[in-house]
């Protein structure tokens, strides 16, 4: 165990997670106000090709970032007029729009495979960036991942100060109550979607702009995915599902060190953790979780929504 | 005719006040012409057995419903109130027995939602504290921080009247509020009440329960039938003026229609002996509770809804299990046995909730009435079914069940009226002969004629050694059909008796956790 | 007569049912062909090639069928459990499990065993692989532990990993160094073809399975049973139906299907267990079965509805130099339009589920 391999499984792990979070973070406020969207792989794959392609054409990496986040926003708007105003099944449409952003980024993304952009810049702070180690763990990365953690701060001060967050997760986990309050839950179950939509297009966006800085069809390759379920593991709270996304780019960090120092340890088994300790918890922290799960969800997988 | 109702103070304007209400639902007139005012520091009292228009009056008191006729005035004012929400604005909060709480927020986040004032970003110590400074002036102690899902029933009630108050309201309504809540937390409730009107606030609460009305209420009105009996103070009232109001006068010796059997030497078809079943939330369990029921009888069951019954159902069945006792059906007991053994021993039940738990909403007529009998309806070990058998059968169990117009085989159930579905549900399970028949709440949603004809049927059954356990909160129907009666309160056996030997007045008493005290 | 209704309103029904779908296919195809004209595409002739590739010619047919196969399993897979009211999401995961349990057993038997034998012995490693892969969640659910949508969904993600875990490690083919597989299995284990072409032994099991799901939901007491538990669950548990009972039963042969599903593409199809090798049938099987309204009927129509644009997807790749996932629009566009009218009167309204 060198420094080196420390140094790299730290610094990878939150190279690697970044993209995760960002998704993992939206899908809590989506999560939050009753609503699942398994379709977060192609809100993520639309963030990442309107992204590459914006830094493509304009030369601007954060211009770039920014497209990719609003596109997955608006995107994201399909799931919620599916299941918000048509009533439809939510796992079902979550599924289409995930197979909707897989064909749709892939046709857009056609004459950009291959090419190269100038994606994000590593920012390093001054003077901190230039300590041993930790500085080149902690203080050499881009603005996304500089501003993860904010973000997860950002998004629990909104869900639970404000009034707005806190009229969300009552949506979340009783509309007739919420409706009772005098709130609307439709519009509120619309704009948290189209947060949770940006959120994942900047997670998108990231990986096609700073994490691989090129495109390629399915390129999230189930990180979509791995957020829904990080979002159960983190019981819908933000900070959890930084430590959780952590663990998870960890886990793939970790594999990819191991690979390179021709360790014996199976990368496979080493991912299957996460999802395997997402079951173990949701099964024995019963309690905890179960009463974590807004009610709203609760319709969801009892197959009545 | 508007009339004013008599003050009970020199105050001379009510906070709120009804005149001449009245609320129609097509042939039925839920509300006539109902005047009541409440004036500010006063508890009043709205008596009524089931039926009687009381949450229909409290509908349109907070703006739930619109009335078909009459005026709602508030502090003198006439006042078209269009919705709750509208009602919660004029200053009128309701407190219902399902709490418009959300479990997983906390009392903060809870009351905070319902603040008419609630800004954008909003500091929950300043709610908190507001919380702290109600809740100490008028005994609502609650946690503040505390998640609203791990407080009691009674505390959570707390937490709906520090909303309500805190959202600005000054009529406080409440419907039966301490059905939710253990015998020991209603006194918390009353003292709550008193601190309430001391600082001018008017309560309305609905109840059923006598002893509450004498505990704790300035004035009391009684609703028979829609209407308006009296409105009178409760001080210097007794409890049998009361009782004799809601009930009507001279409550009738229900004459008998059948003679009383002799059983003894019989085995039981069923015997509870002290089983206690323990409380769930919502629903109150079982207290030691012991009868038998004998072949060729039908012991009533008399008790207010939510005081048990339906635990009594879910433990014979074997849904729920006791923790103390023993069951025995024909004789063996039954500790471990699956629902299916049962019913095949000869176990019926006619359900509390027809369409939650006896019927297949997405199913014609003709399935429904195999449920839980389909095998005996399978040819070749269950890999068909002989439909034709099961439409005969059917076609025989409703004919010998109505006595006009049944449902067609082929009808969705899902359609079916209240009162069809249940002569379907009756005709199922009276029809399979069962040796022990449960029936809770027989003429659900019946009219007279078809509950006469179903109260006929079950003597009929009687006559030839079908044992039936009645539970109803209908007196005239037990008194009629039951040989012996069994009264429940709050989990409990409070009175066993043989219907010749009580009266319907005592046996109120006892359903409304009263005690006998005459001689 | 099982209908009040005569026939002519039956047959009514039935035809504005019909013009109903092929109304929103044609909405989809459609739009499809707009998006097609904005990426610069032709769409007649995308949609000829499509046509030509698949049912316009036998080999295209056999190819479609080839696809079918698995669509039809999995969708069944989630049919089943769904006829009591529960959500099978992982599909893709007793697919994987399926194909991974008949791997192993191909490869403990090698060519030791005559086809008479490897054969059926391959179908029942696939089928027992899968079931007992949804036997898990099953159980948890039962118990009322934990609900299977989500468990069936994260053990989709756990069985992906078991066959790479194997596939690069295990069961390695020490000769293919650059790209993990298994050795080639032995001809005696590998799923016979039917005729020239690739259309394999598993369309049998497919039709077979189609055929005894249908008889048994329609005409026995375990349909009725079945219904009476996604009907109302508290109606059927206060009248004795066996529910912990039926959920077992139902996962596991739901993941026995789609277990059989795995083990025909990988005893048939491919020849040797390869990482990713499914390109999501579970989950298109979910669809389909979502699309059919959860009819045995409607998942034939639909399967292949499926394959042919999964199949057109290649030829766009070749034809039009588009990427595959293109296609993935046009199915999903069918889907949104579906999604998006069906509520309320059209499905089955599930009631609310409990888990004792």
């Amino acid at each position: 165990m060198t420094t080196s391999f420390i140094e790299g499984v730290l610094t990878g792990s939150i190279q690697s997670s970044t993209s995760v979070l960002y998704a993992a973070l939206g899908e809590v406020v989506v999560e939050r106000a009753g609503v699942i969207n398994l379709g977060v792989e192609g809100t993520m794959l639309m963030g990442a090709v309107t992204g590459f392609m914006v830094t493509a054409q304009t030369g601007s990496a954060l211009l770039g970032v920014v497209a990719g986040g609003l596109a997955a926003g608006v995107f994201n708007l399909i799931l919620a007029y599916l299941v918000v105003t048509r009533k439809a099944n939510q796992l079902a449409s979550g599924l289409a729009l995930m197979f909707f952003g897989l064909g749709l980024s892939a046709l857009i993304g056609k004459p950009y495979v291959g090419q190269l952009v100038h994606g994000l810049d590593a920012l390093p702070i001054p003077f901190l960036a230039d300590l041993p180690v930790i500085g080149r763990i902690l203080f050499n990365h881009d603005i996304l991942i500089y501003l993860m953690v904010p973000l997860a701060a950002l998004v629990w001060w909104v869900l639970f100060r404000t009034k707005w967050g806190l009229s969300l997760r009552a949506v979340g986990e009783n509309k007739v109550v919420a409706f009772a309050a005098g709130l609307k839950p439709e519009l509120l179950q619309y704009q948290a979607v189209f947060i949770g939509g940006v959120l994942a297009g900047l997670g998108g966006a990231h990986l096609s702009l700073a994490f691989a800085q090129s495109w390629s069809e399915g390129m999230t390759s189930g990180r979509g995915f791995i957020a829904v379920a990080l979002v159960i593991f983190a019981a819908w709270h933000p900070f959890r599902a930084v430590a959780a996304a952590l663990l998870f780019g960890g886990a793939l960090a970790l594999q990819l060190q191991l690979q390179a120092r021709g360790a014996n340890i199976s990368p496979f088994l080493l991912d299957m953790i996460p999802y395997l300790l997402t079951l173990g918890v949701l099964l024995f922290v019963q309690k905890g979780r179960k009463r974590a799960m807004p009610e709203g969800l609760k319709a969801v997988f009892e197959g009545t929504n | 005719m508007l009339t004013q109702v008599q003050a009970p103070t020199n105050l001379a304007t009510p906070l709120l006040e009804a005149r001449g209400l009245v609320k129609q639902f097509g042939d039925l007139r839920a509300n006539d012409n109902v005047n009541i005012a409440i004036y500010p520091g006063e508890v009043h009292a709205i008596l009524g057995e089931n039926g009687a228009g009381k949450s229909t009056l409290m509908k349109m008191l907070y703006g739930f419903y619109q009335p078909t006729a009459g005026q709602i005035f508030l502090n003198g004012q006439p006042m078209i109130i269009n919705s709750p929400q509208d009602g919660r604005r004029l200053g009128i909060g309701m407190v219902f027995q399902n709490f418009t709480l959300i479990p997983a927020l906390t009392v903060i986040e809870n009351v905070a939602l319902f603040l008419p004032d609630l800004r954008a970003v909003f500091s929950q110590k300043e709610i908190e504290q507001r919380i702290k400074e109600a809740s100490a002036k008028y005994d609502l102690r609650v946690d503040p921080r505390a998640t609203v899902g791990e407080l009691s029933m009674g505390e959570q009630q707390k937490v709906e009247i520090l909303k309500i108050i805190l959202a600005g309201a000054k009529v406080l309504i409440f419907d039966e509020p301490t059905s939710v809540l253990a015998p020991h937390e209603v006194g918390g409730l009353f003292q709550v009440f008193n601190k309430l009107r001391a600082d001018g606030y008017a309560i309305l609460f609905i109840t059923h329960k006598m002893p509450e009305v004498m505990a704790v209420a300035d004035r009391i009105t009684v609703l028979r039938r829609g209407r308006v009996v009296e409105t009178m103070p409760v001080a210097g009232a007794t409890e049998t003026e009361l009782v004799t109001m809601l009930l009507g006068s001279a409550p009738p010796e229900a004459a008998r229609i059948t003679q009383f059997k002799d059983t003894t030497g019989q085995t039981p078809l069923l015997i509870f002996d002290r089983i206690t079943v323990p409380d769930e939330q919502t629903k109150i369990g079982l207290k030691e509770v012991s009868f038998q029921v004998f072949p060729g009888e039908i012991v009533g069951v008399a008790g207010v809804s939510g005081n048990g019954q339906q635990t009594l159902i879910e433990a014979a069945l074997g849904l729920r299990p006791h923790t103390a006792g023993t069951i025995h059906l024909m004789g063996e007991n039954v500790a471990n046995w699956p629902v299916e053994k049962k019913l095949q021993a000869g176990l019926g039940c006619i359900p509390e909730d027809p369409l939650l738990m006896g019927a297949i909403p997405g199913m014609r007529v003709y399935e429904n009435m195999i449920l839980g009998e389909q095998h005996q309806y399978a040819d070749q070990g269950g890999l068909s079914m002989n439909w034709k058998r099961v439409r005969d059968k059917a076609t025989q169990f409703l004919n010998s069940t109505f006595i006009s117009s049944a449902p067609r085989l082929e009808v969705m159930v899902e359609t079916l009226s209240g009162g069809n579905l249940q002569r379907v549900i009756i005709a199922r399970e009276v029809g399979r002969q069962p040796k022990l028949l449960i029936a809770y709440y027989v003429a659900r949603g019946l009219d007279i004629s078809n509950a006469e004809a179903a109260r006929r049927l079950l003597l009929k059954h009687r006559e030839q050694g079908m044992g039936i356990l009645l539970i109803s909160e209908d007196l005239d129907e037990l008194f009629a059909l039951s040989d012996r009666l069994l009264v429940m309160h709050h989990g409990h056996i409070v009175g066993t008796f043989r219907p010749q030997e009580t009266t319907a007045h005592d046996v109120g008493i006892l359903m409304t956790g009263g005690t006998i005290t005459h001689a | 007569m099982l209908n009040g209704n005569s026939l002519a309103q039956i047959g009514k029904q039935q035809f504005s049912g019909l013009l109903r779908y092929m109304a929103m296919l044609a909405l989809a195809l459609l739009v499809f062909a707009l998006v097609l004209l904005i990426f610069g595409k032709n769409p007649a002739q995308a949609y000829a090639d499509i046509f030509s590739s698949t049912i316009g010619s036998a080999y295209g047919l056999s190819e479609v069928l080839v696809k079918v196969i698995p669509l039809v399993l999995c969708a069944l897979a989630v049919l089943l459990p769904a006829r009591i009211g529960l959500v099978n999401v992982g599909g893709e995961g007793q697919l994987y499990m399926g194909a991974l349990l008949a791997t192993w057993g191909a490869l403990a038997v090698g060519d030791s065993l005559p086809a008479v034998i490897g054969i059926p012995l391959m179908i029942i490693l696939g089928f027992v692989g899968g079931g007992l892969w949804a036997a898990i969640p099953a159980f948890l659910r039962a118990k009322g532990w934990l609900n299977e949508t989500i468990s069936t969904l994260l053990l989709n993600y756990v069985a992906v990993l078991w066959v790479n875990f194997f596939v690069f490690g295990p069961f390695k083919d020490p000769e293919s160094a650059n790209f993990p597989q298994s050795v080639l299995f032995a001809d005696s284990v590998r799923l016979p073809f039917i005729g020239s072409s690739r259309v394999h032994f598993g369309l049998v099991l497919g039709l077979i399975a189609l055929v005894v799901l249908y008889f048994v939901l329609k005409k026995t007491r375990w349909g009725y049973e079945m219904r009476a538990i996604g009907g109302n669950p508290e109606a059927a548990r206060r009248h004795g139906l066996p529910i912990t009972r039926y959920i077992l039963v139902t996962m596991f042969i739901a993941g026995g299907l789609a277990g059989l599903a795995g083990m025909g593409e990988v005893m048939a199809i491919q020849g040797r267990l390869r990482p990713g090798f499914s390109p999501g049938y579970g989950y298109m099987g979910f669809l389909i079965s979502w699309l059919a309204l959860h009819n045995p009927l409607g998942v034939v129509v639909m399967s292949f509805l499926i394959a042919i644009i999964a199949l057109g997807g290649d030829t766009l790749q070749i034809t039009q130099g588009m990427p595959f996932s293109s296609v993935n629009v046009l199915m999903s566009l069918i889907l949104f339009i579906v999604l998006g009218k069906f509520f309320n009167n059209m499905s089955f309204g599930w009631p609310k589920w409990e888990a004792k």
